[in-house]
């Protein structure tokens, strides 16, 4: 159907593009900006009034919960959820129940999500087989099925010897390992070693939990010379170590949790549970240097990191609580909250919700430009509301947002030119 | 699933309400806790050992982890207080899930329990069952995870008072597994607000965790550098699972190192006197010698405890709104 | 505004140790032991005490765990612990107080006497009765009498020189 996206202000740091115009739609794809082309018949037209017409999101990682746990969310809820987020692609981790060891579960997600149309859903297949760290998966295979990287999700690799072996199976399959750098034994206790896990008695996961498996994982990656993205890095002195590697040349790129740009571990005081996440919220050093990376171009993605949890996973004393925080309905306005708060600006902050990620990705999205996919997403930077169970779309409410003012609505998400989310006003 | 507000202890007029913790209370309601004891030291020396002050109230000891000392002290408490006891010990897999432990709780309130002693393995549950209890339901912490154990903390304070007169320029020294110590950390917050000089951690460095300074105490390695001048010293129990592994080599070499003798004691201040929590590990964390010493008061503590307890039960269950 | 003042306080205090010792005379209770209830009663138990020219110590009683509103109003504010610096059991009590008034306080330090032993007897002291008791409690000895006006309260203020004042709150 044609469409015609009217008076938008369309901003793309893909393309340069910064500037109220009209955007045509044919056939999924976006065909023209400016000027209508020629023989374009408008079936449809979307008024914008210089709402923002950003290009879809692209999200580095989103659980959604199935297969395996209908009871925390499944990817009908979460991709819903995604969509009137503004995302029109998400990565899902490999660590789904079964696994994503096997060509048949990335089909059943693909097909699941198609069923649901909402959102673009690509699958991380697992590096080893059921994430034990033990044996290789059938990287070739899941590549075949339409993964588009390899890792092992939140399972830390102990044994050297297999992820050595495995990135260089990687290298050989051509996928890029996405990895969570975590030591297993000093990642073991449940939020970040500071003055306030001291005070709280809360077993402690220092910075060298990260700092050692990225710097373990960076000389493997040298040594194989396999293309890595480190995710939801999390200290200061782990992002050192990846601007100093990138540096040298080595092919690998990272990514920041939207939380980690907004919480500390002082959010934890008084054991609040919906704070619990992995890696854990750091001080606000780190915090403040996770910012200065993302502006420097070493952190080129912010994610949603979305995991959501049902009511009982935090209903515990804190230790005992599953980690994780439902994101992706607050993930945008709070990307633009860096901006409004001056910490970003523009450009950079919807570059690495877009176009860095898709170049993670090696995909021609995450971009306004003409012959690209029609993923838009328009957004109302001024709306205000109020975070509470009730406005989030993911059936994880588990958000330590609840209770925020935040200004900013995704108005309409586009997926290949098909409306897939339209909010109430 | 909230946040749960820091102002949780205390009732809309500044009253103790639940007693988690012995951070962030005035001194004027620590103190008062310690003059409420005293009022109660008393009632264990009479031909009848109890005061009517909480008959018809139902205590439950809800112990998530087993502690049978622990839990006897607060039993005879609530009854020299007249209260009815309810014993419940829950092994710690059949509270694996959330759910059951909101179970638990439930069931209790449908039984009219008016106060739960809580202990359990996991820092934080005593506020997080605080803050879910209906209203009228007080909350004390008789110890959870690493946190607190605020009313240990107290019974050394108020034995520290009863052979001191106060604390202002005394220097308290608590030596051994801080790390693992829900009594230190307890310990030191109550030190510091009621006017400690100075607290001081004397233990291997394995044994102290990172940004131990931020709460207000000196850090010493050696011990005796750490016990030089000190009015009172508390050894902390040694766990036996950390007597071997990554922590400490073996219990031998621990007491070389850390264990109190008369000889180490020499260059404490002359009228130094030494706590134990309990049970001693005698030739682990201290010598018979001492523990059995005249500078000893560490039967005196356990006495201590109950009217502690007495005081920090009958100081919530009447903090009416 | 002050109803008795210190002189007047003491005259009644010499004719109630007058009155006392004819009291115990009369039902032969030797070797007596006198307990004053905190505050005001131990004030007045200290001179009948000396007036009496008894060697052995005073007791003291603190009711503060034995008082039936605690449900209500919790706890009080603490004050100095009961001390009964001797055996109970098969003596002659005499329980001293400033002022009778419902007889509640008269529970509670019965009971708290009884839980230190088992007296031969206890005889009840004040120095005013209100004649409003609400238990079935009435003074062996009693300095005066004073009937109050609804809402007025009374106090004995102390402890060096005593005098009773009358007060309506403020509402």
């Amino acid at each position: 159907m044609n469409l015609c996206i009217r008076k938008g202000h369309l901003f793309d740091p893909a393309s340069g593009l910064d500037t109220v115009s009209n955007l045509y739609i044919r056939k999924g794809e976006i065909v023209a900006i400016g000027r209508k082309p020629a023989g374009f018949e408008i079936k449809k037209q979307i008024d914008v009034n210089g709402r923002y017409v950003f290009p879809g999101l692209v999200d580095l990682s989103a659980r959604l919960r199935e297969p395996g746990e209908h009871f925390k969310a499944d990817i009908a809820s979460e991709t819903r959820a995604a969509a009137s987020g503004g995302i029109t692609t998400l990565i899902c981790p490999p660590d789904t129940t079964p696994i994503i060891d096997t060509p048949a579960v990335v089909e059943l997600i693909h097909q699941r999500s198609e069923q649901s149309g909402k959102t673009r859903v690509l699958c991380l297949g697992a590096l080893t087989h059921g994430l034990k760290g033990e044996r290789l998966a059938e990287m070739y295979s899941l590549k075949e099925a339409g993964c588009i990287g390899v890792s092992n999700a939140m399972q830390p690799i102990e044994n050297t010897e297999v992820l050595r072996r495995a990135m260089e199976y990687a290298v050989t399959c051509g996928m890029t390992v996405f990895i969570q750098p975590e030591d297993p034994w000093l990642g073991s206790g449940t939020m970040h070693e500071g003055a306030y896990s001291t005070r709280m008695g809360i077993p402690p996961i220092p910075e060298t939990a990260e700092t050692v498996a990225i710097a373990r994982d960076l000389l493997l990656i040298e040594e194989t010379g396999v293309r890595a993205h480190f995710m939801h890095l999390s200290t200061a002195r782990g992002v050192e170590l990846i601007r100093d590697a990138r540096k040298r040349g080595l092919p690998v790129t990272a990514d920041v949790s939207i939380h980690q740009l907004h919480f500390t571990d002082k959010d934890v005081e008084s054991y609040n549970s919906l704070c619990r996440v992995k890696p854990p919220f750091r001080h606000h050093s780190d915090k403040e240097r996770l910012i200065d990376g993302i502006k420097k171009g070493v952190i080129g993605a912010i994610c949603s990191d979305h995991q959501p949890l049902d009511h009982d996973a935090k209903m515990a004393p804190f230790s005992m609580t599953e980690p994780g925080v439902s994101s992706l309905d607050v993930m945008l306005p709070l990307v633009m909250k860096l901006v409004d708060d001056k910490l970003l600006d523009l450009e950079t902050a919807v570059r690495a919700i877009t176009h860095t990620p898709s170049e993670i990705l090696g995909l021609p999205l995450g971009s306004l430009a003409v012959g690209t996919s029609a993923d838009l997403c328009i957004y109302d930077p001024e709306q205000r509301w109020t975070v509470s169970e009730n406005a989030l779309t993911s059936a994880g409410k588990n958000t330590p947002t609840l209770g925020w003012q935040l200004k900013g609505k995704v108005t309409h998400t586009l997926l290949k030119g098909r409306i897939v989310h339209k909010s109430r006003i | 699933m909230t946040a749960q507000k820091p102002g949780i202890q205390l009732n809309k007029k500044g009253r103790l309400k639940h007693f988690l913790t012995t951070e962030e209370l005035s001194r004027q309601i620590l103190t008062e806790i310690l003059d409420t004891a005293e009022n109660f030291a008393g009632v264990g020396e009479r031909a009848v050992k109890k005061v009517p002050l909480l008959r018809g109230k139902t205590i439950a000891n809800l112990f998530f982890e087993p502690s049978t000392r622990t839990r006897t002290t607060f039993e005879l408490a609530a009854k020299r207080l007249s209260a009815d006891v309810l014993n419940i010990n829950i092994e710690a897999s059949a509270t694996k899930k959330g759910e059951s432990l909101l179970d638990t709780l439930q069931t209790l309130e449908s039984m009219h329990c008016d106060m739960f002693v809580v202990r359990h393995a996991n820092s934080g549950a005593a506020h997080f069952i605080a803050s879910l209890v209906a209203p009228g339901i007080r909350v004390i912490n008789a110890g959870d995870g690493r946190h607190a154990h605020p009313t240990q903390a107290m019974l050394d304070a108020f034995t520290i008072r009863r052979h001191k007169g106060g604390f202002n320029g005394l220097k308290v020294a608590i030596v051994g597994d801080i790390m693992h110590s829900r009594v230190a950390r307890s310990e030191i917050h109550a030190f510091n607000t009621l006017g400690v000089k100075e607290v001081r951690v004397i233990a291997p460095k394995t044994l102290i965790p990172a940004y131990m300074r931020a709460l207000g105490v000196k850090v010493f390695h050696d011990l005796k550098l750490g016990l030089k001048g000190v009015d009172a010293v508390i050894m902390l129990r040694l766990q036996r699972e950390r007597m071997q592994g990554p922590l400490l080599p073996s219990a031998d070499e621990f007491f070389k190192m850390y264990g109190l003798t008369e000889e180490r004691l020499k260059v404490a201040s002359p009228d130094v006197m030494v706590l134990h929590p309990g049970p001693i590990n005698r030739g682990v964390e201290i010598d018979s010698e001492v523990a059995d010493g005249p500078r000893s008061v560490i039967l005196e503590q356990v006495s201590h405890g109950i009217a502690i307890r007495m005081a920090v039960m009958s100081l919530c269950m009447g903090s009416v709104e | 505004m002050t109803v008795l003042d210190n002189t007047e306080i003491e005259e009644i205090l010499t004719k109630m140790a007058e009155d006392l010792r004819t009291f115990l005379q009369e039902r032969n209770r030797e070797n007596i032991a006198i307990v004053g209830i905190h505050t005001g009663g131990v004030w007045i138990a200290q001179r009948l005490h000396q007036l009496l020219g008894i060697d052995e110590a005073l007791g003291e009683l603190n009711i503060a765990f034995y008082r039936d509103d605690f449900s209500q109003i919790g706890m009080h504010p603490s004050v100095e612990p009961s001390n009964l610096p001797f055996d109970v059991d098969n003596r002659h009590v005499v329980l001293v107080d400033d002022i009778l008034y419902t007889g509640r306080t008269v529970r509670a330090a019965l009971n708290e006497i009884f839980d230190y032993g088992r007296p031969a007897s206890v005889s009840l002291v004040v120095l005013i009765d209100r004649g409003e008791q609400e238990l079935p409690f009435k003074a062996d000895v009693a300095g005066t009498k004073m009937s109050l006006k609804a809402g007025e309260h009374v106090k004995l203020t102390g402890p060096d020189k005593l005098s009773l004042v009358t007060s309506i709150p403020a509402k």
